[in-house]
């Protein structure tokens, strides 16, 4: 972020704001009801950011926010407010992400603050990440301001919509504040309410230093930037700091707040969330919920700290050219020290050679570092099936983590397999509700509760999480026209009779599509990959048989037919040129093709193999 | 004249030609080439591309007179013009025979003619079988061609167009597929998907294999890809292209391949007739590139063009153009799949290979 050169405004720079004139809060909802279009208008209306500056969605600054509309990364920004009773108040506002995938930014975000607007779509009405996000509010001990967004649309109902929030969450939305994000409506009502009904912070200037560990990032000019939120205790540039868990000591370079643009700061009192920068070149060295105290005069007892966030699909990224292995490699650590909750490790495949076994949050996850990779390094990618982490109960006793079904052992030494479950919550219009309950229970689902809110049902399903990282989003999207939200959480894991199923293309077995399933599902499942991999297997001059099997018995089969005609029909003395340089053109085309034994499979087709329509 | 929707061909269409212009272009570019390739023997003309039969036969003559004069020909010399099956064409045809032609292809393209308004053709299948007799009168040698595997042909309608065909046929024929090209209204249409009807591979591949079976039993072998013939009347001319003779290009849009001093050169003109006249007059030469073409690049056209053949190509002078030997391990590939044979110095396309040639040339032409 380019660092803002203005003077500081003498209220920053020298006197500590009082903490009955702080207000720490985060904008949660479900995704696109408007948190970030809302967090525009705070800014703007505060003229924290000059008006030739602003822009929709201002805080989601990486392009593949910009570019899918949608938030990835929590952001912090710190706005003053001259309130309607005369006093100018501090407000620290988080915009968090919607997508399930990145819940664990706003449970973090939520440790930092003391209260949330929580947005609700006046025309969509309560959804799954609306509910996900008040319960880890109400965990948090938030104050919530009910807040119905969207007005300025005909098709928003806010009297349905505020009695939704008191009958399925079980909140007060008397005194929800109506507004419309995109015009501005309702701001100035949003701003006294943040004042009036949010608690301010507590804290003890005159204790030890503790400050929370809220996030860190890198950044190429700066290093690591870590973002605090100091409880007790005040902390100044030059500060000799350490952190408690990790045991890193570091002299603070830099202290700042976010407005947005980094702004330097003397000092930062109890309740204030900002920034530090003190030469740490890792942001491994960091650790989220970490306690910051002072080296010489520590606080006595840490933060409870927050659970790091778990990895839960797995997928194999390889280079297509495996010349770019280490340019991979180089890439694949950068965006690693940028986001700690992507993990990887090497790996190589007997047919796509070297790469790395990566973890994700969920498949968003994947697709946006998948993504990134691609675009911001330029390296085509082959990606494997995801599958999640299964625990091999061996028969010695022991247990191991299988991330990746090519590792699989021999079965002789297994005793038991078990997978992890989730309980899937789904919002969903009555009408498409039965088409919910088939896709649920054809992916081996339990059905945990149904309850009805208005003319909306919620199901509660436990749900082997395998079944969903494939395609259960799209499915689900698509049985319902869009109309249903999902929201989940891991609860454990659990037996079942899971397989390793292999794919053999002309009797070649092709470890990169080996994957996990469960034997109930062996057959639809090979059958399906095999007739997608007809489809995308180009012909060769000879059939080629494409097999799906269990051990070493076979479940399905296709024969991809033999190429009947490709011939040029004229070509005479004027056509020789063009007509090598078609032929050139075609064979650098199969430069982009994987060798298995006699037979070329495209690139495309590992990626599309494993979306599956069912 | 009208332009046909699927050619890629130099087909221009101007309404009246000055052909005392064109004939000086014609006949100073024939000295240009003449004076480098002194002394060889010319064994072939071809009158083609586009719509040599809007030339006065006074044309023709001037040309075949020039072209008689600069190089020494064979005491067989094959000229052959391309002609369009209609009566005005077919009113030069005598004209065309004094000049000294004495082979015709016709583009006679179907012989339905729902199909030749669909392909844009002028004539009706009448007019083309009239113009067709008055051919086989005149000339030696005659030929005709037709696409096939046109927008809903079934595989009856072909076996029956086809059979009707070979009973027309002289000596010669020549059955193409319908390709697409780009950057013909075909072409638009089908990027468009306009052009509906059109066979899969696996239809295309019958009718193709059709077309082979039928044209062996009435004896007319397939000796390329798409050209038909008695042994002994195979077109001499298009046989040094597959051969990768050597080949002058005289006019708008011709290429070349010639030998000068031991080096083989690509040569081509000016696309557009009106710029090709100007520079012709105006810089003494209508030739727009010329470029060396290596070893390498010349044992790949050779490649390309000679497993077109019935006979194939020989491996000898592959590697004698390329400088190393065709891949062994590709060749036994293939082979092992019955897509080419090899024997001894020879390798041709086996009937199957000769129908995938695209992918028997991507895996045999080196990296
Ligand atoms: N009509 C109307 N559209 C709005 C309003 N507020 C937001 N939007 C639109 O809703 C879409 C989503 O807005 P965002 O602010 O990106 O939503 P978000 O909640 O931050 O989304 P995520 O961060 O992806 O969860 C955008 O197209 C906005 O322009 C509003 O008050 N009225
Ligand atoms: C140069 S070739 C004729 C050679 C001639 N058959 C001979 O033996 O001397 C021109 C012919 O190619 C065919 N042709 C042109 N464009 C075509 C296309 N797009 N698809 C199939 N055939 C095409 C037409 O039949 C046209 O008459
Ligand atoms: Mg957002």
């Amino acid at each position: 972020m380019p660092i803002d050169q203005r003077p500081f405004p003498p209220h920053i720079a020298g006197i500590m704001t009082d903490l009955k004139n702080i207000r720490n809060f985060s904008i949660v909802a479900h995704i696109d009801h408007g948190k970030s279009t809302l967090a525009d208008r705070l800014i703007q209306l505060t003229g924290t950011v000059a008006e030739r500056d602003m822009k929709a969605q201002l805080l989601d600054n990486m392009d593949i926010e910009r570019e899918r509309g949608i938030t990835i990364k929590a952001n912090t920004v710190r706005i003053e407010y001259p309130a309607k009773d005369g006093q100018t108040y501090v407000l620290n506002l988080i915009d968090t992400p919607g997508h399930v995938d990145f819940g664990y930014e706003v449970s973090r975000s939520m440790q930092a603050v003391e209260g949330s607007l929580l947005v609700v779509d006046a025309t969509q009405g309560v959804e799954a990440q609306t509910l996900a996000n008040v319960y880890q509010a109400i965990e948090a001990d938030h104050e919530i301001v009910p807040v119905l967004n969207k007005i300025d649309l005909p098709a928003a109902d806010c009297e349905r919509v505020a009695e939704q929030i008191e009958d399925v969450i079980g909140i007060d939305a008397s005194d929800a504040v109506q507004i419309s994000a995109k015009t501005g409506i309702g701001i100035p009502e949003v701003l006294e309410a943040i004042v009036t009904r949010l608690p301010a912070p507590g804290g003890d200037r005159d204790a030890p230093l503790k400050a929370m560990l809220v996030d860190s990032y890198y950044d190429a000019y700066l290093g690591v930037v870590v973002i605090i939120r100091v409880i007790d205790g005040v902390v100044r540039k030059g500060d000799k700091i350490k952190m408690i868990k990790t045991g890193g000591a570091y002299g603070i370079d830099r202290l700042g707040v976010f407005r947005p643009q980094m702004q330097d700061i003397a000092e930062l009192g109890p309740g204030e969330i900002g920034f530090f920068t003190a030469s740490i070149k890792l942001v491994r060295d960091t650790r989220v919920g970490d306690t910051i105290t002072h080296e010489k005069k520590p606080c006595v007892t840490a933060l409870p700290g927050f659970k790091p966030a778990q990895p839960v699909v797995f997928c194999g990224l390889f280079p297509v050219d495996s010349a770019e292995f280490e340019a991979l490699r180089d890439a694949i650590e950068k965006l690693a020290l940028n986001d700690a909750s992507f993990s990887y490790e090497m790996e190589t495949s007997a047919a796509l050679g070297f790469g790395f076994r990566c973890g994700f949050l969920g498949l968003l996850h994947l697709e946006v570092i998948r993504d990134r990779l691609e675009r911001e390094y330029d390296i085509d990618l082959i990606t494997t099936a995801p599958s999640v982490v299964y625990h091999l109960h061996m028969k010695d006793g022991s247990m191991r983590e299988l991330h990746n079904p090519a590792d699989m052992p021999d079965l002789t030494y297994v005793d038991h397999i078990e997978e992890p479950r989730i309980k899937a919550t789904i919002l969903v219009p009555d009408e498409y509700l039965g088409d919910v309950l088939k896709l649920c229970q054809d992916r081996r689902g339990i059905q945990m509760d149904l309850t009805y809110a208005g003319s909306r049902a919620m199901v509660v399903y436990d749900l082997p999480l395998n079944e969903v990282v494939f395609d259960f989003y799209d499915r689900l999207k698509s049985v319902t026209k869009g109309y249903a939200s999902f929201d989940y959480q891991m609860i454990g894991y659990r037996e079942d009779n899971l397989v390793k199923m292999q794919v053999l293309v002309n009797d070649e077995p092709v470890d990169a599509l080996s994957m996990m399933v469960h034997r109930d599902r062996a057959e639809a499942r090979g059958r399906a990959m095999c007739e997608k991999l007809k489809e995308l297997i180009p012909r060769h001059m000879f059939k080629i048989p494409i097999q799906a099997a269990i051990g070493g018995k076979v479940i399905a089969r296709e024969t991809l037919s033999a190429m009947r005609k490709d011939v040029t029909a004229k070509c005479y003395g004027g056509d020789v040129t063009r007509k090598k340089k078609l032929l050139e053109k075609q064979k650098a085309g199969k430069k982009k093709m994987r060798q298995f034994g006699k037979v070329e499979i495209p690139q495309q087709a590992f990626i599309n193999a494993l979306k599956m329509d069912d | 004249m009208a332009k046909c929707p699927y050619c890629d061909f130099n087909s221009h269409v101007a309404a009246s030609i000055d052909q005392d212009r064109w004939q000086r272009a014609y006949l100073s570019e024939i000295d240009r080439i003449g004076a480098e390739t002194r002394g060889r023997v010319l064994n072939t003309v071809f009158f083609g591309g586009g719509t040599p039969s809007l030339m006065q036969p006074e044309l023709v003559a001037a040309i075949m007179d020039r072209i008689r004069a600069t190089w020494p020909t064979a005491n067989d010399l094959e000229v052959t013009l391309e002609a369009n099956p209609t009566s005005v064409e077919a009113a030069r045809f005598i004209g065309y025979r004094n000049a000294g032609v004495n082979r015709l292809s016709m583009g006679v393209q179907a012989l339905n003619d729902d199909d030749l308004r669909r392909l844009g053709r002028l004539h009706s299948v009448a007019e083309a079988r009239a113009a067709f007799d008055i051919a086989r009168n005149t000339f030696d040698r005659v030929s005709f061609d037709l696409i096939y595997a046109r927008q809903d042909q079934t595989y009856d309608a072909w076996r029956a167009e086809l059979t009707e065909a070979l009973s027309m046929a002289v000596d010669h024929l020549s059955l193409y597929q319908l390709t697409i090209e780009q950057g013909t209204a075909f072409g638009d249409r089908y990027a468009r998907g306009k052009l509906r009807g059109l066979p899969d591979e696996d239809d295309a591949g019958d009718l193709y294999f059709l077309t082979q079976d039928l044209c062996e039993k009435a004896g007319m072998e397939a000796y390329e890809v798409s050209n038909h013939a008695q042994n002994g009347s195979e077109s001499r001319h298009n046989m040094i292209y597959w051969r990768y003779g050597d080949y002058a290009g005289i006019g708008p849009g011709a290429h070349g391949r010639v030998t000068i001093d031991g080096q083989r050169y690509a040569t081509d003109t000016g696309l557009s007739p009106a710029n090709w006249l100007e520079q012709v007059e105006k810089t003494g030469s209508g030739e727009q590139s010329r470029s060396a073409i290596s070893g390498a690049d010349q044992a790949a056209e050779y490649l390309m063009m000679g497993l077109r053949l019935r006979d194939g190509i020989s491996l000898a002078r592959y590697e004698s153009l390329a400088g190393k030997p065709l891949n062994t391990n590709n060749i036994n590939r293939l082979a092992d799949i019955e897509m080419v044979s090899h024997q001894g110095d020879s390798l041709r396309c086996t009937p199957n290979g000769r129908a995938v040639l695209n992918a028997v040339l991507r895996d045999l032409l080196p990296d």
